[in-house]
Protein backbone atom coordinates (compact mmCIF):
# COMPACT_ATOMS: atom_id res chain seq x y z
CA UNK A 1 0.00 0.00 0.00
CA UNK A 2 0.95 3.44 -0.83
CA UNK A 3 1.98 5.69 2.40
CA UNK A 4 1.42 9.51 1.77
CA UNK A 5 1.62 12.47 3.29
CA UNK A 6 -1.80 12.58 4.72
CA UNK A 7 -1.65 9.02 6.03
CA UNK A 8 1.83 10.28 7.70
CA UNK A 9 -0.27 13.21 9.31
CA UNK A 10 -3.42 11.24 10.58
CA UNK A 11 -0.84 9.88 13.52
CA UNK A 12 -0.80 13.07 14.91
CA UNK A 13 -3.47 14.51 17.56
CA UNK A 14 -3.99 18.14 15.10
CA UNK A 15 -5.58 15.98 12.39
CA UNK A 16 -8.10 14.45 14.14
CA UNK A 17 -9.21 18.69 14.78
CA UNK A 18 -8.38 19.73 11.30
CA UNK A 19 -11.07 16.66 10.60
CA UNK A 20 -13.24 18.05 13.04
CA UNK A 21 -13.59 21.49 11.15
CA UNK A 22 -13.79 19.87 8.16
CA UNK A 23 -17.02 18.15 9.20
CA UNK A 24 -15.18 14.51 8.97
CA UNK A 25 -14.64 14.53 5.33
CA UNK A 26 -11.35 12.76 4.71
CA UNK A 27 -11.44 13.48 0.91
CA UNK A 28 -12.14 17.18 1.19
CA UNK A 29 -9.21 17.00 3.61
CA UNK A 30 -6.58 15.42 2.21
CA UNK A 31 -7.21 17.42 -1.03
CA UNK A 32 -6.64 20.48 1.40
CA UNK A 33 -3.64 19.14 2.76
CA UNK A 34 -2.40 17.88 -0.73
CA UNK A 35 -3.41 21.49 -2.17
CA UNK A 36 -1.14 23.61 0.79
CA UNK A 37 1.65 21.27 0.35
CA UNK A 38 1.94 21.15 -3.47
CA UNK A 39 1.72 24.90 -3.63
CA UNK A 40 4.73 24.98 -1.09
CA UNK A 41 7.35 22.63 -2.59
CA UNK A 42 6.55 24.67 -6.51
CA UNK A 43 6.93 27.84 -4.79
CA UNK A 44 10.41 26.56 -3.02
CA UNK A 45 11.29 24.62 -6.19
CA UNK A 46 10.89 27.55 -8.49
CA UNK A 47 12.72 29.69 -6.56
CA UNK A 48 15.55 27.21 -6.10
CA UNK A 49 15.09 27.25 -10.44
CA UNK A 50 15.27 31.07 -9.98
CA UNK A 51 18.30 30.93 -7.99
CA UNK A 52 19.66 28.35 -9.66
CA UNK A 53 19.62 30.94 -12.93
CA UNK A 54 21.34 33.40 -10.56
CA UNK A 55 24.19 31.07 -8.81
CA UNK A 56 24.74 29.77 -12.13
CA UNK A 57 25.95 33.20 -12.72
CA UNK A 58 27.70 33.97 -9.91
CA UNK A 59 29.55 30.65 -9.92
CA UNK A 60 30.46 30.81 -13.68
CA UNK A 61 31.81 34.50 -13.07
CA UNK A 62 33.91 33.23 -9.64
CA UNK A 63 35.52 30.47 -11.84
CA UNK A 64 36.37 33.32 -14.93
CA UNK A 65 37.05 35.78 -12.29
CA UNK A 66 34.32 38.27 -12.85
CA UNK A 67 31.89 39.53 -10.45
CA UNK A 68 28.61 38.84 -12.27
CA UNK A 69 25.09 40.42 -11.53
CA UNK A 70 25.71 42.23 -8.75
CA UNK A 71 23.16 45.39 -9.38
CA UNK A 72 19.48 44.12 -8.49
CA UNK A 73 19.04 43.87 -4.75
CA UNK A 74 21.97 42.70 -2.58
CA UNK A 75 24.30 40.84 -4.09
CA UNK A 76 22.39 40.74 -6.82
CA UNK A 77 20.27 38.19 -5.52
CA UNK A 78 16.81 39.54 -7.07
CA UNK A 79 18.40 39.04 -10.65
CA UNK A 80 16.15 35.91 -11.55
CA UNK A 81 12.66 38.05 -10.59
CA UNK A 82 14.01 40.76 -12.57
CA UNK A 83 14.45 38.08 -15.31
CA UNK A 84 11.26 36.64 -14.98
CA UNK A 85 9.71 40.48 -14.81
CA UNK A 86 11.15 40.67 -18.44
CA UNK A 87 10.33 37.62 -19.67
CA UNK A 88 6.55 38.47 -18.99
CA UNK A 89 6.39 41.64 -20.95
CA UNK A 90 8.65 40.37 -23.39
CA UNK A 91 6.53 40.23 -26.96
CA UNK A 92 5.43 36.46 -27.89
CA UNK A 93 6.71 35.85 -31.61
CA UNK A 94 5.54 32.70 -32.89
CA UNK A 95 6.81 31.78 -36.32
CA UNK A 96 4.29 31.78 -38.79
CA UNK A 97 5.30 28.14 -40.23
CA UNK A 98 5.09 26.64 -36.41
CA UNK A 99 2.23 24.44 -35.79
CA UNK A 100 0.73 26.16 -33.62
CA UNK A 101 -0.66 24.06 -31.14
CA UNK A 102 2.34 21.65 -30.42
CA UNK A 103 4.49 25.67 -30.23
CA UNK A 104 1.64 26.07 -27.32
CA UNK A 105 2.11 22.34 -25.67
CA UNK A 106 5.70 21.72 -25.65
CA UNK A 107 6.61 23.72 -22.89
CA UNK A 108 3.37 22.99 -20.49
CA UNK A 109 4.33 19.27 -20.88
CA UNK A 110 7.73 20.35 -19.82
CA UNK A 111 6.26 21.89 -16.85
CA UNK A 112 4.04 19.07 -16.29
CA UNK A 113 6.66 16.60 -16.54
CA UNK A 114 9.29 18.17 -14.23
CA UNK A 115 6.33 19.37 -11.65
CA UNK A 116 4.37 15.39 -11.60
CA UNK A 117 8.26 14.01 -10.48
CA UNK A 118 8.04 16.66 -7.36
CA UNK A 119 5.27 14.25 -5.98
CA UNK A 120 7.44 11.98 -4.95
CA UNK A 121 10.65 13.44 -3.88
CA UNK A 122 11.51 12.47 -0.55
CA UNK A 123 12.06 15.73 1.37
CA UNK A 124 12.23 13.83 4.58
CA UNK A 125 10.56 10.14 6.16
CA UNK A 126 7.49 11.80 6.61
CA UNK A 127 7.33 15.46 4.16
CA UNK A 128 6.34 12.79 0.71
CA UNK A 129 3.62 14.05 -0.59
CA UNK A 130 2.73 10.25 -1.85
CA UNK A 131 5.72 7.43 -1.09
CA UNK A 132 4.35 5.45 -4.28
CA UNK A 133 5.50 1.47 -3.74
CA UNK A 134 6.60 2.18 -7.24
CA UNK A 135 8.25 5.59 -6.60
CA UNK A 136 11.67 5.15 -8.80
CA UNK A 137 9.97 3.89 -11.27
CA UNK A 138 7.24 6.29 -11.76
CA UNK A 139 9.82 9.31 -11.32
CA UNK A 140 12.06 7.59 -14.51
CA UNK A 141 8.68 7.28 -16.34
CA UNK A 142 6.86 10.76 -15.83
CA UNK A 143 10.43 12.84 -16.23
CA UNK A 144 11.00 11.40 -19.91
CA UNK A 145 7.68 13.82 -20.82
CA UNK A 146 10.74 16.31 -20.71
CA UNK A 147 12.31 14.36 -23.72
CA UNK A 148 8.76 15.07 -25.07
CA UNK A 149 8.93 18.39 -24.57
CA UNK A 150 12.27 18.78 -26.20
CA UNK A 151 11.35 17.09 -29.23
CA UNK A 152 8.13 18.81 -29.55
CA UNK A 153 9.50 22.10 -29.36
CA UNK A 154 12.15 21.36 -31.45
CA UNK A 155 9.91 19.92 -34.00
CA UNK A 156 7.01 22.66 -34.07
CA UNK A 157 9.41 25.53 -33.99
CA UNK A 158 9.83 24.53 -37.89
CA UNK A 159 13.45 26.18 -37.76
CA UNK A 160 16.49 24.23 -39.07
CA UNK A 161 18.38 24.94 -36.00
CA UNK A 162 15.11 23.84 -33.61
CA UNK A 163 15.10 20.73 -35.09
CA UNK A 164 18.31 19.95 -35.11
CA UNK A 165 18.41 20.58 -31.53
CA UNK A 166 15.57 18.60 -30.66
CA UNK A 167 16.42 15.78 -32.69
CA UNK A 168 19.64 15.83 -30.81
CA UNK A 169 17.76 16.26 -27.62
CA UNK A 170 15.48 13.51 -27.94
CA UNK A 171 18.53 11.09 -28.98
CA UNK A 172 20.25 12.10 -26.15
CA UNK A 173 17.97 11.96 -24.04
CA UNK A 174 16.62 8.57 -24.40
CA UNK A 175 20.12 7.20 -24.81
CA UNK A 176 21.50 8.73 -21.37
CA UNK A 177 18.05 7.02 -19.80
CA UNK A 178 19.69 3.63 -20.06
CA UNK A 179 22.86 4.17 -17.60
CA UNK A 180 20.38 6.12 -15.67
CA UNK A 181 17.74 3.51 -15.19
CA UNK A 182 20.12 0.60 -14.91
CA UNK A 183 22.24 2.25 -12.03
CA UNK A 184 18.24 2.81 -10.24
CA UNK A 185 18.27 -0.84 -10.68
CA UNK A 186 21.13 -1.74 -8.77
CA UNK A 187 20.00 0.36 -6.23
CA UNK A 188 16.43 -1.36 -6.24
CA UNK A 189 18.44 -4.56 -6.07
CA UNK A 190 19.93 -3.63 -3.15
CA UNK A 191 16.82 -1.85 -1.45
CA UNK A 192 14.18 -4.57 -2.27
CA UNK A 193 11.48 -1.81 -3.56
CA UNK A 194 11.15 1.22 -5.83
CA UNK A 195 9.49 3.09 -3.32
CA UNK A 196 11.40 6.10 -1.69
CA UNK A 197 10.28 5.02 1.94
CA UNK A 198 11.92 1.60 1.41
CA UNK A 199 15.15 2.96 -0.02
CA UNK A 200 15.45 5.42 2.84
CA UNK A 201 14.36 3.42 5.51
CA UNK A 202 17.96 1.17 4.90
CA UNK A 203 20.50 4.21 4.63
CA UNK A 204 19.40 5.44 8.39
CA UNK A 205 22.39 6.32 10.62
CA UNK A 206 26.33 7.42 9.81
CA UNK A 207 27.57 7.71 6.15
CA UNK A 208 29.09 4.16 6.01
CA UNK A 209 25.29 2.91 5.85
CA UNK A 210 24.50 5.00 2.55
CA UNK A 211 23.99 3.31 -0.50
CA UNK A 212 27.19 4.69 -2.16
CA UNK A 213 29.14 3.24 0.46
CA UNK A 214 27.13 -0.10 0.40
CA UNK A 215 29.50 -1.70 -2.15
CA UNK A 216 32.06 -1.00 -4.74
CA UNK A 217 29.57 -1.45 -7.37
CA UNK A 218 27.31 0.98 -5.50
CA UNK A 219 30.24 3.42 -5.81
CA UNK A 220 30.80 3.59 -9.33
CA UNK A 221 26.84 3.42 -9.68
CA UNK A 222 26.37 6.63 -8.36
CA UNK A 223 28.95 8.52 -10.77
CA UNK A 224 27.22 6.56 -13.54
CA UNK A 225 24.00 8.05 -12.38
CA UNK A 226 25.30 11.37 -12.04
CA UNK A 227 27.21 11.20 -15.31
CA UNK A 228 23.77 10.28 -17.21
CA UNK A 229 21.52 12.74 -15.03
CA UNK A 230 24.09 15.36 -16.20
CA UNK A 231 23.02 13.91 -20.21
CA UNK A 232 19.72 13.63 -19.51
CA UNK A 233 19.26 17.62 -17.73
CA UNK A 234 20.97 19.04 -21.00
CA UNK A 235 23.51 20.07 -18.59
CA UNK A 236 27.17 20.86 -20.05
CA UNK A 237 29.33 18.92 -21.10
CA UNK A 238 26.36 17.23 -22.49
CA UNK A 239 24.63 20.45 -23.57
CA UNK A 240 24.73 19.62 -27.12
CA UNK A 241 21.20 20.30 -27.88
CA UNK A 242 21.30 23.73 -27.03
CA UNK A 243 24.81 24.26 -27.75
CA UNK A 244 24.43 28.11 -28.58
CA UNK A 245 27.90 27.96 -30.50
CA UNK A 246 27.10 25.88 -32.96
CA UNK A 247 23.19 25.47 -32.78
CA UNK A 248 21.83 29.15 -32.14
CA UNK A 249 19.63 28.13 -29.24
CA UNK A 250 18.61 24.80 -30.11
CA UNK A 251 14.92 23.52 -29.69
CA UNK A 252 13.77 26.72 -27.89
CA UNK A 253 15.54 29.07 -30.35
CA UNK A 254 11.94 30.24 -31.57
CA UNK A 255 10.78 30.57 -28.08
CA UNK A 256 10.28 34.20 -26.41
CA UNK A 257 9.11 35.38 -23.29
CA UNK A 258 6.90 33.91 -20.97
CA UNK A 259 6.98 30.05 -22.92
CA UNK A 260 10.71 30.41 -22.85
CA UNK A 261 11.26 30.94 -19.45
CA UNK A 262 8.53 27.71 -18.65
CA UNK A 263 11.09 25.88 -20.85
CA UNK A 264 14.17 27.80 -18.70
CA UNK A 265 12.20 27.00 -15.00
CA UNK A 266 11.56 23.13 -15.96
CA UNK A 267 15.17 22.80 -16.68
CA UNK A 268 16.42 24.10 -13.96
CA UNK A 269 13.67 22.59 -11.75
CA UNK A 270 14.69 19.29 -13.31
CA UNK A 271 17.99 19.74 -12.24
CA UNK A 272 17.49 19.89 -9.00
CA UNK A 273 14.82 17.04 -8.88
CA UNK A 274 17.79 14.64 -10.22
CA UNK A 275 20.09 15.76 -7.40
CA UNK A 276 17.41 15.59 -5.17
CA UNK A 277 16.80 12.14 -6.43
CA UNK A 278 20.63 10.94 -6.78
CA UNK A 279 21.17 12.50 -3.00
CA UNK A 280 18.04 10.18 -1.65
CA UNK A 281 19.41 6.91 -3.37
CA UNK A 282 22.74 7.48 -2.71
CA UNK A 283 23.52 9.41 -0.44
CA UNK A 284 21.15 8.85 2.29
CA UNK A 285 18.69 11.38 1.41
CA UNK A 286 17.06 13.52 4.68
CA UNK A 287 18.23 10.59 7.11
CA UNK A 288 19.79 11.75 10.28
CA UNK A 289 23.37 10.69 10.96
CA UNK A 290 21.96 9.15 14.56
CA UNK A 291 19.07 7.15 15.63
CA UNK A 292 16.23 8.97 17.34
CA UNK A 293 13.13 6.90 18.27
CA UNK A 294 10.42 9.77 18.50
CA UNK A 295 9.03 11.22 15.40
CA UNK A 296 8.14 14.80 15.54
CA UNK A 297 7.44 17.87 13.29
CA UNK A 298 10.66 19.76 14.17
CA UNK A 299 12.87 17.08 13.46
CA UNK A 300 11.42 16.16 10.31
CA UNK A 301 11.82 19.70 9.16
CA UNK A 302 15.74 19.55 10.01
CA UNK A 303 15.32 16.16 7.81
CA UNK A 304 14.21 18.67 5.08
CA UNK A 305 17.00 21.01 5.70
CA UNK A 306 19.64 17.88 5.59
CA UNK A 307 18.13 16.94 2.21
CA UNK A 308 18.16 20.62 0.36
CA UNK A 309 21.97 20.53 1.58
CA UNK A 310 22.88 17.21 0.13
CA UNK A 311 20.64 18.24 -2.84
CA UNK A 312 22.27 21.89 -3.36
CA UNK A 313 26.12 20.71 -2.67
CA UNK A 314 25.03 18.13 -5.92
CA UNK A 315 23.59 21.05 -7.83
CA UNK A 316 26.57 23.11 -7.08
CA UNK A 317 28.47 20.25 -8.50
CA UNK A 318 26.73 20.52 -11.91
CA UNK A 319 27.42 23.84 -12.05
CA UNK A 320 30.90 23.78 -11.12
CA UNK A 321 31.27 20.87 -13.86
CA UNK A 322 29.46 22.89 -16.35
CA UNK A 323 32.03 26.20 -16.68
CA UNK A 324 35.46 23.25 -16.00
CA UNK A 325 34.38 20.76 -18.95
CA UNK A 326 35.02 21.76 -22.67
CA UNK A 327 31.46 20.50 -24.82
CA UNK A 328 31.56 17.23 -26.01
CA UNK A 329 31.10 16.22 -29.92
CA UNK A 330 27.85 14.31 -30.88
CA UNK A 331 29.74 10.80 -31.87
CA UNK A 332 31.80 11.47 -28.97
CA UNK A 333 28.24 11.55 -26.32
CA UNK A 334 27.03 8.49 -28.06
CA UNK A 335 29.78 6.42 -27.50
CA UNK A 336 30.20 7.58 -23.64
CA UNK A 337 26.82 6.30 -23.39
CA UNK A 338 26.55 3.23 -25.49
CA UNK A 339 29.98 2.05 -25.24
CA UNK A 340 31.02 3.23 -21.82
CA UNK A 341 28.36 4.30 -19.22
CA UNK A 342 25.92 1.05 -20.39
CA UNK A 343 28.56 -1.64 -19.97
CA UNK A 344 29.80 -0.58 -16.87
CA UNK A 345 25.87 -0.19 -15.46
CA UNK A 346 24.90 -3.66 -16.35
CA UNK A 347 28.76 -4.97 -15.00
CA UNK A 348 27.34 -3.12 -11.78
CA UNK A 349 23.99 -4.45 -11.75
CA UNK A 350 25.55 -7.73 -11.98
CA UNK A 351 28.20 -7.01 -9.15
CA UNK A 352 25.66 -5.89 -6.87
CA UNK A 353 23.59 -8.98 -7.54
CA UNK A 354 25.99 -11.39 -6.68
CA UNK A 355 27.15 -9.21 -3.72
CA UNK A 356 24.02 -9.70 -2.48
CA UNK A 357 23.72 -13.63 -2.81
CA UNK A 358 27.32 -13.76 -1.80
CA UNK A 359 27.18 -11.46 1.17
CA UNK A 360 24.15 -12.13 1.99
CA UNK A 361 22.76 -8.07 1.17
CA UNK A 362 25.21 -7.00 3.72
CA UNK A 363 27.38 -3.84 3.20
CA UNK A 364 31.23 -3.37 3.56
CA UNK A 365 30.32 -1.64 6.83
CA UNK A 366 28.25 -4.54 8.13
CA UNK A 367 30.93 -7.18 6.99
CA UNK A 368 33.24 -4.72 9.11
CA UNK A 369 31.61 -3.75 12.12
CA UNK A 370 29.22 -6.66 12.30
CA UNK A 371 25.82 -5.35 12.76
CA UNK A 372 22.16 -5.55 11.20
CA UNK B 1 -13.81 8.21 0.72
CA UNK B 2 -11.15 7.28 -2.19
CA UNK B 3 -10.07 3.71 -2.52
CA UNK B 4 -6.88 3.54 -0.60
CA UNK B 5 -4.28 2.08 -3.35
CA UNK B 6 -5.55 5.21 -5.45
CA UNK B 7 -4.57 7.74 -2.10
CA UNK B 8 -1.26 8.34 -3.91
CA UNK B 9 -2.34 9.46 -7.17
CA UNK B 10 -3.81 12.72 -6.00
CA UNK B 11 -1.10 14.68 -5.19
CA UNK B 12 0.28 13.76 -8.22
CA UNK B 13 -2.94 15.16 -10.33
CA UNK B 14 -2.76 18.51 -8.14
CA UNK B 15 0.78 19.06 -9.14
CA UNK B 16 0.24 18.77 -13.20
CA UNK B 17 -2.99 21.00 -12.33
CA UNK B 18 -0.52 23.37 -10.95
CA UNK B 19 1.71 23.40 -13.62
CA UNK B 20 -1.39 23.64 -16.55
CA UNK B 21 -2.52 26.69 -14.42
CA UNK B 22 0.89 28.23 -14.01
CA UNK B 23 1.34 28.09 -17.68
CA UNK B 24 -1.76 29.04 -18.41
CA UNK B 25 -1.59 32.23 -15.58
CA UNK B 26 1.50 33.06 -17.12
CA UNK B 27 0.40 33.70 -20.49
CA UNK B 28 -2.68 35.28 -19.36
CA UNK B 29 -0.18 37.59 -17.70
CA UNK B 30 1.98 37.97 -20.81
CA UNK B 31 -0.76 38.89 -23.25
CA UNK B 32 -2.04 41.38 -20.87
CA UNK B 33 1.36 43.41 -20.22
CA UNK B 34 3.40 42.52 -23.66
CA UNK B 35 3.47 44.51 -26.58
CA UNK B 36 1.79 42.51 -29.48
CA UNK B 37 3.50 44.26 -32.98
CA UNK B 38 3.95 41.07 -35.40
CA UNK B 39 5.57 42.10 -38.16
CA UNK B 40 6.50 39.08 -41.38
CA UNK B 41 10.18 39.23 -40.49
CA UNK B 42 9.50 39.34 -36.96
CA UNK B 43 7.70 35.69 -37.80
CA UNK B 44 10.02 34.45 -40.21
CA UNK B 45 12.02 31.34 -38.54
CA UNK B 46 15.64 32.49 -37.60
CA UNK B 47 18.19 31.14 -39.99
CA UNK B 48 21.42 33.55 -39.42
CA UNK B 49 19.44 36.89 -41.23
CA UNK B 50 18.80 34.99 -44.36
CA UNK B 51 15.45 33.67 -45.93
CA UNK B 52 14.46 30.52 -44.68
CA UNK B 53 15.02 28.09 -47.48
CA UNK B 54 12.48 25.77 -47.69
CA UNK B 55 10.81 23.58 -44.51
CA UNK B 56 12.35 22.26 -41.34
CA UNK B 57 9.91 19.27 -41.62
CA UNK B 58 11.91 17.01 -44.21
CA UNK B 59 13.86 14.03 -43.85
CA UNK B 60 16.71 13.65 -41.26
CA UNK B 61 19.44 11.52 -40.60
CA UNK B 62 18.72 7.41 -39.96
CA UNK B 63 21.03 7.72 -37.22
CA UNK B 64 18.48 9.26 -34.89
CA UNK B 65 15.65 6.42 -35.75
CA UNK B 66 18.67 3.61 -35.09
CA UNK B 67 19.17 5.02 -31.81
CA UNK B 68 15.48 5.07 -30.77
CA UNK B 69 15.02 1.17 -31.75
CA UNK B 70 18.39 0.67 -29.61
CA UNK B 71 16.77 2.61 -27.14
CA UNK B 72 13.21 1.25 -27.23
CA UNK B 73 14.99 -2.97 -26.96
CA UNK B 74 17.37 -1.70 -23.76
CA UNK B 75 14.09 0.19 -21.87
CA UNK B 76 11.65 -2.51 -22.14
CA UNK B 77 14.22 -5.07 -20.62
CA UNK B 78 15.36 -2.51 -17.90
CA UNK B 79 11.30 -2.21 -17.59
CA UNK B 80 11.03 -6.14 -17.06
CA UNK B 81 13.57 -6.34 -14.53
CA UNK B 82 12.40 -3.96 -12.43
CA UNK B 83 10.21 -6.35 -10.90
CA UNK B 84 12.74 -9.18 -10.46
CA UNK B 85 15.04 -6.07 -9.03
CA UNK B 86 12.31 -5.42 -5.88
CA UNK B 87 12.10 -8.74 -4.93
CA UNK B 88 15.59 -10.15 -5.31
CA UNK B 89 16.30 -9.17 -1.72
CA UNK B 90 13.21 -11.33 -0.13
CA UNK B 91 13.85 -14.49 -2.15
CA UNK B 92 18.04 -14.48 -1.02
CA UNK B 93 16.43 -13.93 2.55
CA UNK B 94 14.47 -17.27 2.10
CA UNK B 95 17.49 -18.90 0.28
CA UNK B 96 16.53 -19.10 -2.87
CA UNK B 97 19.11 -16.47 -4.20
CA UNK B 98 21.37 -18.72 -5.99
CA UNK B 99 18.37 -19.73 -8.30
CA UNK B 100 17.16 -15.83 -8.44
CA UNK B 101 20.70 -14.74 -9.46
CA UNK B 102 20.83 -17.46 -12.15
CA UNK B 103 18.08 -16.48 -13.55
CA UNK B 104 18.63 -12.32 -13.35
CA UNK B 105 22.03 -13.14 -15.19
CA UNK B 106 20.40 -15.15 -17.57
CA UNK B 107 18.80 -12.18 -18.41
CA UNK B 108 20.94 -10.11 -18.42
CA UNK B 109 23.29 -11.91 -20.81
CA UNK B 110 20.16 -11.56 -23.49
CA UNK B 111 20.88 -7.96 -22.78
CA UNK B 112 24.54 -7.91 -23.24
CA UNK B 113 24.43 -9.81 -26.24
CA UNK B 114 22.27 -7.02 -27.75
CA UNK B 115 24.60 -4.60 -26.68
CA UNK B 116 27.42 -6.45 -28.45
CA UNK B 117 25.60 -7.23 -31.72
CA UNK B 118 25.03 -3.69 -32.02
CA UNK B 119 28.49 -2.48 -31.14
CA UNK B 120 29.59 -5.43 -33.82
CA UNK B 121 27.53 -3.92 -36.16
CA UNK B 122 28.76 -0.56 -36.05
CA UNK B 123 25.18 0.72 -34.69
CA UNK B 124 26.98 2.53 -31.84
CA UNK B 125 29.04 4.23 -33.98
CA UNK B 126 28.12 7.77 -34.90
CA UNK B 127 29.61 7.79 -37.91
CA UNK B 128 29.12 4.33 -39.37
CA UNK B 129 32.22 2.88 -40.69
CA UNK B 130 31.24 1.65 -43.78
CA UNK B 131 34.37 -0.01 -44.42
CA UNK B 132 33.45 -3.21 -41.57
CA UNK B 133 30.25 -3.63 -43.26
CA UNK B 134 31.85 -4.09 -46.90
CA UNK B 135 34.71 -6.66 -45.97
CA UNK B 136 32.40 -9.61 -46.01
Amino acid sequence: MNQTLVSYLSQYEFYDVLLGIFGKNEGLLAFVIYLLFAGAIVGLCATIGGLGTYAERKISADIQQRIGPNRVGPYGILQFLADGVKMITKEDVMPNTADKFLFYLAPMLALIGVFATLAVLPWSNGFMMADLNVGIFYLIAISSLVGVSVFLGGYASNSKWSMLGGMRGASQIISYEIPVTISILSITLLAGGMGFGTILSQQQGTPIHWYIFHNPFAFIAFFVYFIGALAETNRAPFDLPEAESELVSGYHTEYTGMRFGFFALAEYIEVFVVCGVGAALFLGGGNLPFNVQIDIIPLQLFQVVIFMTKALILYYVVIWIRWTFPRLRVDQLMSICWKYLTPIAIFNLVGNAVWIVVFNGKSIADLVFGGH
Amino acid sequence: MTPAQFDGLMPIVILMGIAVLLFAGGHFVSVLLAPKKPSLLKETPYECGEQPVGSAWSAFNVRFYVVGLIFIIFDVESVLMFPVASIFKELNEVGEGGYALIVFLSFISVLIEGIAYCWKKGDLDWVKSFQVSSKK
